[in-house]
């Protein structure tokens, strides 16, 4: 890889043992790639605060730099964790205090956070917790080089935003941190930004639950390609760009989609494929349709609903204002909990525009910062859910070894009134 | 028992080393990408999503030959965690280059080769022991009597194996 004066020195010490063990990595995941260069960032968005029992090992032993050294940089060496050198935030993590007492998650890796938000925070990262960054205030613009991880935000970076970044992880965001570098390899370049496949709906795709069953299906027959995605698609919102997003990223790996006449650099087809040639279509019909259904709904087999998850990806306050309509008056079943994840910052306007009282009312819960999947625990006891997230039915039956259910948002509220899972494909 | 049965000749692979390293273990083979968050567990290295063919099993001590990294962003750092927690695969042979499975087989830290010719999804067999060279992309594989055939491909698998 060819790299900058100003690299080399970063190499070689000059701005500190952490900045070199960066560039040192860099380079390492930039030459394993085969990428001719780094390209600079002013865009960081990784993960550094959540206690993962390896985390927790490595802060006893000592403490928040040993951790940010190993898993952040791949670097056994004692260093000191200077300020992170262009603007960083950190993505979800663990339950919050919000959470406390909630499920088994331990007390003390609440505790363990709080000391690790502090820490890093010091050091110039934005404390963000949720994975929709876009949502509260990391919004990248158009052709802006970002090194982020969690794949359902890299699938917006990209598609939605017209960002340009690689689904990175702990060790190269923690690097691309100190050094404002990540390599200019895959969605960086321009080139690679064009379409692979096209996927055609021959079925009306309009509503949440649609756009999610959608991109689980995109994903399975593209894998880690760029499709464009076409046919009989409603104009969707954020939150169904969200969840078709982080639906494709999780049966497959997209990183990237087009949606010609939606997404920004794709005003048509043609424009999608790079004036290529365009693919053949593959089709998603009626019967392609019965069994993305039937897979995310094959993992169940009692109808009797323990709990309900709601908000996967974050939910956007228009999600949770929908929730509050349907909870409206009404009060949940005395055996079935439900829960809905959204970013802190927006869970402040839910609070003030009176959302979090209806649903808390009704005996729902508002939370924040994670989800059950991410801090690996849900209410004790639960042995059957619910979801409206493609991405969570997928997730957490093989995360907690507990049943799931796939449905709409309506018959999700319903779950958790009766206690009864009653969901079926219209 | 695996070991070099005397007589057997090795097959060669050559690929592009990424990782270097040097090691002999026993394969494991999957045409399924691997998850990373969501589908291993860490603490005991083995493949928990409920769908995958390789459901329940430990790549622990394993060369872990697979087409790629599917999922979550978490990917190299749940692969760096079983390096953390001692339950890491011997060394990785996949296909695919995407950041995730790149990145995840650098802070692993075992020896790794990709894009090598032959195919290895076709040319290593689950049980056949296969010694892994992450520096020059050398893959050595000594086919072991009675190894797992890769699913549906076991008339090609043979084929490789007479010429």
């Amino acid at each position: 890889m060819l790299l900058t004066r100003e690299e080399l020195l970063m190499r070689d010490g000059a701005e500190g043992d952490a900045v070199a063990a960066a560039m040192d990595l860099l380079i390492r995941y930039g030459d394993a790639l085969e990428a001719e260069r780094l390209v600079d960032t002013r865009n960081v968005a990784g993960t550094m605060t959540q206690p993962s029992p390896a985390k927790a090992k490595l802060f006893a032993e000592g403490g928040w730099a040993r951790a940010y050294a190993v898993i952040n940089l791949d670097c056994d060496r004692d260093i000191e964790v200077p300020r992170m050198k262009v603007p960083t935030c950190q993505l979800q993590h663990g339950f919050a205090e919000d959470a406390g007492g909630l499920t088994a998650y331990p007390e003390q890796s609440i505790r363990l956070q709080e000391d690790a938000e502090s820490f890093f925070s010091e050091r110039g990262v934005n404390i963000l917790a949720t994975c929709t960054p876009y949502q509260v205030g990391n919004l990248p613009t158009r052709g802006e080089h970002c090194a982020w991880m969690e794949s359902s935000a890299v699938v917006y970076c990209n598609s939605v935003l017209g960002a340009r970044t690689n689904c990175e992880g702990a060790a190269s965001t923690g690097a691309a941190a100190l050094t404002g570098k990540i390599p200019y390899w895959g969605n960086h370049l321009p080139e690679n930004r064009h379409a692979t496949h096209l996927v055609r709906a021959d079925v009306d795709v309009d509503g949440f639950q649609e756009w999610g069953m959608f991109g689980y299906f995109v994903g399975e027959q593209v894998l880690e390609a760029r499709p464009a995605v076409t046919g009989r698609l409603a104009r969707p919102d954020l939150a169904d760009l969200k969840h078709f997003g982080a639906a494709t990223a999780t049966s497959g790996g997209v990183e990237m989609f087009h949606m010609p006449g939606v997404t920004p650099e794709a005003p048509t087809v043609e424009a999608a494929f790079g004036g290529g040639r365009i693919a053949e279509p593959i089709t998603y019909g009626r019967r392609e349709r019965e069994a993305v259904y039937e897979v995310l709904n094959g993992q169940g087999t009692s109808r009797d609903v323990d709990f309900v998850l709601l908000g996967c990806p974050h939910a956007s306050l228009d999600q949770v204002a929908q929730l509050a309509a349907l909870l409206e008056g009404r009060r949940l079943n005395s055996s079935t909990e439900l829960w809905v994840m959204m970013p802190r910052a927006l869970s402040t306007m839910a609070l003030r525009n009176g959302y979090t009282r209806t649903i808390t009312a009704a005996g729902g819960r508002v939370l924040t910062d994670s989800c059950p999947a991410m801090s690996k625990a849900a209410p004790e006891g639960t042995r059957v859910f619910a979801t409206d997230s493609a991405k969570q039915a997928h997730y957490l039956p093989a995360i907690l070894g507990i049943e799931a259910w796939f449905g709409t948002l309506a018959e999700c509220v319903d779950a958790a009134i009766t206690g009864r899972w009653s969901g079926g494909l219209a | 028992m695996t070991g070099r049965p005397a007589g057997t000749r090795a097959i060669e692979l050559r690929g592009r080393g990424i990782v270097a390293g040097v090691v002999e273990a026993p394969a494991l083979v999957t045409r399924e990408p691997i998850s990373g968050f969501g589908g291993i567990d860490v603490a005991t290295g083995t493949v928990i999503e409920p769908r995958h063919e390789l459901f329940g099993v430990s790549f622990t001590g394993r060369v872990l030959v697979f087409p790629g990294a599917k999922g979550s962003s978490g990917w190299s750092g749940f692969f760096q965690s079983t390096r953390l927690m001692g339950t890491a695969p011997a060394a990785m042979i996949f296909d695919v280059m995407t950041t995730k499975a790149v990145l995840g087989a650098i802070v692993t830290r075992v020896p790794t080769v990709v894009q090598a010719v032959p195919a290895p999804l076709e040319s290593i067999r689950t049980g056949d022991l296969v010694r892994v060279d992450g520096g020059t992309g050398v893959v050595l594989v000594f086919p072991q009597a009675g190894a797992a055939a890769p699913r549906g491909t076991e008339s090609e698998t043979d084929e490789l194996f007479v010429q």
